[in-house]
């Protein structure tokens, strides 16, 4: 049952504050108590319908602490989900409602994207917003690419292959990267894989979520993996481009929103990180290793969502198939944004400050570009550092020569 | 030798002698109660929490349910800062009868005690590790009701109406000219200081130890049997409703929510000293079982601590026709020594619960009266305690709350019950004791899951600090304290409890060799070492 998976794992602390010394947001703010505190501790003082502590709302939910601590206690789990119960009964904030949903203010924005762009650039239109909405006017937006995924995909002369794997591409891909779609799919062609892109794949739900919307999010989750369960069941893979939406459809949808169902189930089990997707395939000898140099020297970070795979590194075990190719690790815990957290107001500085080593180290190497697997950090890290970010798919498709 | 001078003389603090107390000094009679340890410290502080609603004796012990459900309300009117509102269930679990459920109602029903029967999918929606293949639930107004909170603001009022609490203060002798009995003798237990008090009325109420009380009056043949029970404090709130069984009263029985915690119990065994009630591995074993039938899993959940109270069952070997017969049917004894022995001046209440604890006090007061032939008013079912007078119930996010207004400003001591500094002080301040277990019992000080782990060795440093005692007084302080937590902790050992156990120890010995810290000046120890 969920209620002991989650809940119930609080009875595995010893309090050894592993959790408390690894945390990005309590070390950047004194107004988040940290994770043991809000947590496992504060947990014991809560009963189903009422969540008393307000600063709880400061956790980013980067997840770290899970990851960290080794009595097995789901910290940011029992989180998330008192999150939910606080935001249930102080009432949502109009802003998490909008930001929260991706693919309503980009189906909206796309046809206009040029105007769309120029607002989110313009210095007063942001300050309005942030007045009224409480979006940070600095915070990072990505720009609305005019056209999307979708239309490319469509129009795409696909060659015939006898693999198929299919495509989750996710709303930022569709929206804001298509052309990390496009060099996606190029690469798994490049490697003997047909590629099916499901039209009318929706929001993950993820960011309802991780703003307490959890019904709202059950119901995306429900409707996306109506869509994606067919392919699975007919035994295709599938892969994500995007880290956090993967592990929602991974893990997060049975943790954190206790959704039990056969759809979910099937393709849970069937969904791949691309980079996780593509190292398996190097293991079996199946990938292609016609890679050409490339001779640069990047900072790599490892964004917290992919932790929670818990499928090490594959991008950097790809990164050591280029040839000339330097990456270096930056260890660093978290970029700060979290999703929607370094969006809002009220956080904006806490973000930036949590991703102020990363943005050090990253600008100290004055690379031509940074790598990360998670767009949002990617937006972030770009915002901190004004060096462009990429996916580590894009180095794989220089290195191909596609 | 200095003696003091009261109208009324309490022995005992626990829930009985508390409330005679508060019902005493609010009828504006002249009061003092000595108790020989902390308020508290006898069977009220080692029930089992629960607020009974009379559910528990509706088939089986109808006068008893009667006085419970009453005494319910009353208190959620005087002492509702003291209960969780929690509601509790009876239900049927497939080692129930069925069919007893029907009685049940009826019995509920008979005895005015609301009850509604509820289908299973409501509450285990409401509350959803419980057994599934429950098959009936009633719900009935229990609630949990936090005893050290009530002894101490029954001691409040007391003496805000000028009585005099004398805690470890221990009656050694009753003084008795002929037939009238005139106070008593005691010592302080911690200067060893021995005086009288006199008084007009001496009220007999040290629960499982009334016999010895009365014996030393001169009123012998007052039987109290000390029934055992104990009970095991579970991490956390496994449940949020007190969880009966739907059956006669039996063992293992309840799940009560309190505070952070749940609790299971209990057992009923005859000992022969209420001083050493042990737990034995066997009853342990056996609340976990009957804790897995409500809850599955249970075994799996982490225990935090387990103890054991003491039921005062009272039996009079004096002929029956001495005492008032409806007494007999009664679970509690209310015994007129005037008319039982002869002797005047002294009364006995023993027995009953912790739930009729003011009613108790209120029949007592008043025979007090009949006796010295006036007539007060008892105050107690009107007047709320002085920390009830808002009419608020206790919450469970109460401290949490609280903590967030003053996150910024105040150092946390205790991170499992949330106690800050401030507070901390405050009350060692109040209690002026050096003994860190009465905070322990003022505060929950070192009861959540680390017991004591993380804040006692900084608590005894706070300690320290505010009593101004010197290192060895601090020292014994912690030592003790440490002691009497393993002795709760020592027979739930496994699982996280236990890993807990190993990281306490490789902080108080590994890292600060409680076991070496002198606890007693060198000179002292020199002359004990070479006299
Ligand atoms: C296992 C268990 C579970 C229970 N659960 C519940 C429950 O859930 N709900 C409920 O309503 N009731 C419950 N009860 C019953 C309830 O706890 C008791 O009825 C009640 O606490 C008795 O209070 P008391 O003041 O009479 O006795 P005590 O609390 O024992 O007080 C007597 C006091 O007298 C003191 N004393 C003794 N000798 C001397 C002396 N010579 N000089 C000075 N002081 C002296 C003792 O130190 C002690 O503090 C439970 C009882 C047990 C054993």
């Amino acid at each position: 049952m969920i209620e002991d998976l989650i809940r119930g794992s609080l009875d595995h602390c010893v309090k050894c504050t592993i959790c408390e010394t690894h945390c990005p947001v309590s070390r950047a703010t004194p107004l988040f108590p940290g994770p043991k505190y809000v947590g496992p501790q504060a947990e014991r003082f809560r009963s189903g319908d009422v969540s008393p502590d307000d600063s709880l709302d400061y956790c980013s939910g980067c997840g770290i602490c899970t990851q960290v601590c080794p009595q097995g206690v789901k910290v940011a789990e029992i989180n998330s989900r008192a999150r939910r119960t606080l935001k249930e009964s102080r009432g949502i904030p109009l802003r998490d409602k909008i930001i929260s949903r991706p693919t309503l203010s980009a189906r909206l924005a796309t046809p206009v994207a040029p105007v769309a762009n120029w607002s989110l650039r313009n210095k007063l239109i942001r300050a309005a917003v942030e007045k009224t909405i409480g979006v940070h006017r600095r915070a990072p937006m990505p720009k609305f690419a005019g056209r999307t995924f979708q239309s490319w995909a469509r129009k795409h002369d696909a060659p015939r292959l006898d693999r198929s794997v299919v495509y989750f591409h996710g709303c930022s891909t569709n929206f804001f990267e298509p052309d990390l779609g496009a060099k996606t799919v190029a690469v798994l062609e490049h490697n003997g894989f047909n590629v099916i892109a499901p039209r009318g794949q929706g929001c993950c739900g993820l960011p309802l979520q991780s703003n307490g919307l959890f019904d709202d999010a059950t119901g995306y989750v429900e409707r996306l993996v109506a869509k994606l369960a067919p392919y699975a069941r007919e035994g295709y893979d599938i892969v994500a481009t995007s880290t956090s939406c993967g592990l929602m459809l991974k893990r997060e949808a049975y943790e954190i929103l206790g959704m039990e169902s056969d759809d979910l189930r099937v393709v849970s089990e069937r969904m791949y990180d691309i980079c996780e997707f593509l190292l398996d395939l190097q293991e079996r000898g199946e990938l292609e290793t016609d890679l050409s140099p490339v001779p640069m020297k990047v900072p790599y970070h490892v964004p917290c969502q992919q932790r929670g795979h818990e499928m090490g590194k594959p991008a950097v075990d790809l990164f050591r198939l280029i040839p000339e190719l330097q990456v270096v690790d930056t260890q660093r815990a978290c970029c700060g944004i979290a999703g929607t957290y370094g969006l809002k107001k009220e956080k904006y500085d806490i973000a930036m400050e949590v991703g102020r080593h990363l943005f050090e180290d990253v600008t100290r190497m004055e690379p031509e570009v940074s790598v990360c697997d998670s767009e949002t950090c990617r937006w972030q890290i770009e915002h901190g550092t004004r060096i462009r970010s990429v996916h580590p798919i894009e180095l794989l498709h220089r290195s191909y020569e596609l | 030798m200095k003696s003091v001078q009261t109208e009324v003389l309490v022995i005992g603090g626990g829930a009985t002698g508390a409330g005679v107390a508060w019902d005493v000094a609010t009828r504006g009679f002249d009061t003092v109660l000595v108790e020989r340890k902390d308020l508290g410290e006898g069977t009220t502080g080692r029930f089992h929490g629960l607020l009974h609603s009379g559910g528990r004796y509706a088939v089986k012990d109808k006068l008893a349910a009667e006085e419970c459900i009453h005494e319910n309300l009353v208190l959620r009117r005087v002492a509702a800062n003291t209960i969780e509102n929690t509601g509790g269930y009876f239900v049927t679990t497939p080692w129930d009868d069925p069919a007893f459920g029907d009685r049940f109602m009826e019995g509920c029903r008979d005895c005015g005690i609301p009850v509604e029967e509820i289908a299973p999918p409501d509450a285990f929606r409401a509350e959803p590790r419980i057994n599934r293949d429950i098959s009936r639930v009633f719900t009935v107004p229990d609630a949990a009701i936090d005893a050290w909170k009530l002894v101490w603001d029954c001691a409040k009022s007391t003496k805000e109406h000028n009585g005099k609490i004398l805690t470890y203060h221990r009656v050694l002798d009753i003084l008795r000219t002929g037939d009238v009995v005139r106070g008593a003798s005691v010592r302080n237990e911690l200067s060893g200081e021995e005086f009288d008090v006199h008084a007009d009325v001496t009220i007999n109420a040290t629960g499982a130890w009334a016999g010895k009380v009365a014996d030393m009056a001169g009123c012998p043949g007052v039987q109290v049997l000390a029934g055992k029970g104990i009970m095991i404090a579970m991490n956390h709130r496994l449940v949020n409703v007190v969880v009966n069984r739907c059956t006669m009263p039996a063992d293992g029985d309840i799940l009560v929510p309190i505070r952070t915690v749940s609790v299971i119990g209990t057992t009923d065994i005859r000992i022969k000293d209420p001083d050493e009630p042990d737990v034995t591995q066997a009853e342990v074993e056996q609340m976990l079982d009957d804790g897995e039938k409500l809850v599955p899993g249970f075994r799996r959940a982490r225990a935090l601590r387990v103890w054991a109270g003491v039921r005062p069952l009272f039996k009079d070997v004096r002929a029956p026709e001495t005492s008032d017969t409806r007494d007999v049917s009664r679970s509690h004894a209310l015994l007129d020594h005037e008319a039982r022995d002869g002797v005047t001046g002294f009364l006995t209440i023993t027995g009953g619960k912790l739930t009729t604890f003011r009613m108790m006090a209120e029949e007592t007061v008043d025979k007090m009266c009949e006796q010295l032939g006036t007539r007060r008013e008892c105050r107690t079912s009107i007047d709320p305690l002085p920390a009830s007078r808002t009419g608020k119930f206790y919450w469970l996010g109460e401290r949490l709350s609280k903590r967030e207004a003053t996150m910024h400003e105040d150092q946390l001591i205790c991170e499992c019950e949330l106690i800050q500094r401030r507070n901390l002080e405050r009350v060692m301040k109040q209690r002026s004791s050096t003994i860190l277990d009465d905070i322990r019992r003022a505060v929950r000080l070192g009861m959540g899951p680390c017991q004591g782990g993380f804040c006692m060795y900084r608590a005894t440093g706070i300690l320290h600090d505010v009593e101004r005692i010197d290192s060895w007084t601090a020292n014994r302080s912690l030592r003790d304290f440490l002691q009497e937590r393993w002795k709760g902790v020592q027979p739930i050992l496994y699982g996280d409890q236990l890993r807990q156990a190993r990281l306490d120890d490789w902080i108080f010995h590994g890292v600060l060799d409680v076991e070496h810290l002198p606890t007693d000046r060198l000179e002292d120890r020199a002359e004990r070492e070479h006299p």
